[in-house]
């Protein structure tokens, strides 16, 4: 599914501003991979490069999906190619309302897939239905895209995209920061009924109890801009108890 | 202190005023004919305003182009209904009144004999002495030494006339088309029109009014358009003003409304056309209770010039006033926010707020904005700011990447920032037409712009 090869990024415009230094990540079709990493390490620029954000560029390594580099893809052709991030932080959009944007975003790819358009209605039945399960209150979305929503309705409205737009690889960061127990829950259960041999997930989170519910394949620790150990679960556990001194580099603090 | 200073244009103007003084004078009342010439002399004094320096009016806008265009003073000209119904808002089970090139329209004009209301020609009006006409009209915009209301008031002969009855309510939009028709009588040069409006709600009434400028000529007009609103006790007035000039002409508009207690006033305004649009208005709360609530979008590209000349008047205590603008610049145009209230001392607990955002899409777009309270009285709460900003690009990076292109994500953007805006045109017909224009505005001033998705 997803190959990143020795991927280095750096700001643009920013001179000696490298973050991810040289990353390597493969994830296969049906694996849901978790990160943890200190505030810095560079989860967020590993998930938004992969997004391709044009705040950072590319300076070493690749990246491929399904065999095929997307380095130099616009985010929208990565949308249509099937990825998906949940924003640690989402943009508010003044004036814009989820349910049109959900519809634009699903037009958006159908048109590009060359596949037919769903009918205002059924998308209508599928957002009501949705916007119930993850528990947002259906006044919020009449508003406009986040804007006014607490980090708890964002992370909520975060997951009905995801929920709606059924992407074969989501990226979710830290989607369960933030959150109540309940909403916690909801993120779980989300992410637990959409796992399925074609979908993979890529979870970057702080918290062990977000991988309770969600049992992940894969656990990497993110430090500095690199991957300096994989594991199973047995790893979020590792650093629950003892932070991330051990796999800090020689001579390094976080 | 004054400056000698030959006033501009002036003479540009006087044959024609002759003319029509002669053809006039005759046929209206002594009072109105008084008010003419009176008006005249104001604006003989005052010229075009083109001396921009120490002149806080006109500070931000150069009006030498419109000193410098010549205009004729020809007969109406004539145009389609469907013209009409294809080029503007349009619905038929509005009241319409249609004024075309300063004349009511029996034939255009749409009217039901709604009960309640009393809708039509002014020069009817005017002639028959219906209602209190003589009393109100220029009674608003006739005080103050302002070159345009001046000259627009020694032109008055015809226009529209609404007036609505105590205690009545009407349904349905009142709709006032105001619309060019063409060259002036030698078929190429510009024709100059003077627009008037008189409306006059009764105590308790209700109405939705919706004032729209169309022009159908491809070249330069001058439009100067005076509109007097009296909001009785307890009335409620939404007004919604929509300027669609073409790119080449002036519209240089003003709007006065008086508001007796505890009435409502309400206008959103939609400029999107001319080449020097000027939107002037001043609510006048006049006793206690009222409250007004002024807003307005503002679209402009290419050399476009929109000047927003917001003003209040709180006289009396208890009022409120709501200014709220947002403009989209793009191309090398420029926009002015002009916003002031006025707390006068008698008129404590006072509210008042102003706020103009500005999004620009280019970096040869300027917009002056310049939001100002002047506060006499003690116990007043007010407050007011102004921003100008750009298409953030983490928000485009947000539509982005839940598929939408570059391009569709930016005029979703932009049309998110209207929205609001767009949400106060409330009719139907009005709210779908203005829409379409905003989508159609958007994608032009999205081609000249140079300044979102670049790092
Ligand atoms: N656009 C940017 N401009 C400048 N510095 C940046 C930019 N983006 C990231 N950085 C820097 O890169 C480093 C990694 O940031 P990143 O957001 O990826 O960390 P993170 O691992 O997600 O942290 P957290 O756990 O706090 O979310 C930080 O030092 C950050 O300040
Ligand atoms: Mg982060």
């Amino acid at each position: 599914m997803l190959e990143i090869k020795n991927l280095q990024a750096s700001v643009v415009d920013i001179e000696d501003s490298e973050i991810l230094r040289g990353i390597d990540l493969r994830v296969n079709k049906g694996e849901v991979h978790a990160i943890m990493g200190p505030n810095g390490s560079g989860k967020s620029t590993l998930a938004n490069v992969l997004m391709g954000r044009l705040d950072y560029e590319v300076t070493g390594g690749d990246i491929l999906l399904e065999g095929k580099s997307i380095v130099d893809l616009p985010p929208e052709q990565r949308a249509h190619l099937g990825m998906f991030l949940a924003f640690q932080y989402p943009a508010e959009i003044p004036g814009v309302r989820p349910w049109q944007f959900l519809k634009a975003a699903l037009d958006a790819r159908a048109d590009a897939r060359g596949e037919e358009k769903m009918t205002v209605r059924n998308f209508s039945k599928l957002f009501d239905e949705k916007v119930e399960a993850v528990g947002i209150n259906p006044q919020l979305v009449k508003r406009s895209l986040n804007e006014g929503f607490s980090g708890g309705e964002k992370k909520r409205n975060e997951m009905l995209q995801l929920e709606i737009l059924q992407p074969s690889l989501a990226i979710l960061d830290e989607t369960d920061s933030g959150l109540d127990v309940d909403a916690l829950r909801i993120v779980a259960e989300g992410v637990n009924s959409m796992r399925s041999p074609d979908r993979s997930f890529i979870i970057v989170t702080h918290y062990q109890r977000l991988l309770n519910y969600i049992r992940p394949d894969v656990v990497h620790i993110l430090v500095q801009g690199k991957i300096m150990k994989t594991g199973g679960p047995e790893l979020a556990l590792e650093v629950e108890k003892d932070g991330y001194r051990n796999y800090l580099p020689a001579g390094a603090t976080a | 202190m004054t400056f000698a200073t030959v006033p501009a244009a002036v003479e540009k103007y006087s044959t024609a005023f002759e003319a029509a003084e002669t053809r006039k004078n005759s046929e209206s009342p002594a009072w109105l004919n008084s008010t003419r010439r009176q008006a005249w002399a104001t604006f003989s004094e005052l010229g075009i305003p083109t001396r921009r320096r120490g002149n806080e009016l006109w500070k931000y806008t150069n009006l030498r182009p419109l000193a410098e265009a010549e205009f004729s003073f020809g007969e109406a000209g004539s145009v389609s209904l469907d013209a009409l119904k294809s080029n503007g808002p349009w619905d038929d089970s509005w009241d319409t009144i249609v004024v075309v090139d300063g004349v009511y329209s029996d034939s255009l004009s749409n009217l039901h004999g709604t009960s309640g209301l009393v809708a039509g020609s002014l020069a009817s009006a005017i002639s028959s002495g219906s209602g209190e006409v003589e009393r109100l009209l220029s009674s608003l915009a006739g005080r103050e030494e302002y070159a345009f209301t001046a000259l627009n008031t020694a032109f008055i002969d015809d226009g529209a006339y609404v007036q609505i009855a105590e205690d009545s309510s009407l349904d349905s939009p009142v709709q006032v088309v105001f619309v060019t028709s063409g060259p002036g009588h030698d078929g190429d040069s510009s024709r100059a029109t003077y627009p008037r409006l008189l409306v006059d709600a009764g105590e308790n009434s209700s109405l939705t009014l919706i004032e729209t400028y169309i022009n159908l000529s491809g070249s330069a007009q001058l439009t100067v358009p005076v509109v007097e609103i009296f909001a009785g006790r307890g009335s409620v007035v939404r007004h919604h003003r929509v300027q669609m000039e073409n790119e080449q002409s002036f519209h240089i508009g003003t709007t006065r409304v008086n508001q007796l207690a505890d009435s409502t006033f309400s206008s959103t305004t939609f400029a999107v056309g001319a080449s020097i649009g000027r939107n002037d208005i001043h609510t006048q709360l006049a006793e206690p209770g009222a409250e007004c609530t002024l807003r307005g979008l503002y679209m402009t590209g290419g050399q476009q010039h929109q000047d927003q000349e917001i003003s209040t008047t709180h006289a009396k205590p208890h009022c409120s006033s709501h200014q709220y603008y947002k403009g989209i610049l793009s191309g090398r145009s420029r926009a002015v926010f002009s916003g002031k209230v006025v707390v006068e001392r008698d008129a404590q607990k006072s509210i008042a707020d102003q706020k103009d955002l500005n999004l620009l899409l280019s970096r040869g777009a300027e917009i002056d904005a310049k939001p100002s309270l002047e506060i006499y009285a003690d116990d007043v709460k007010a407050a007011h700011g102004a921003t100008a900003g750009h298409v953030d690009r983490n928000t485009l990076f947000y539509l982005q990447s839940r598929g939408i292109d570059e391009d569709a994500a930016k005029a979703m953007l932009v049309r998110g920032f209207a929205e609001e805006m767009l949400d106060d045109f409330k009719p139907k017909a009005l709210r779908d037409f203005v829409e379409r224009v905003t989508d159609y505005r958007i994608k032009i001033l999205l081609d000249e712009s140079d300044t979102i998705g670049t790092a």
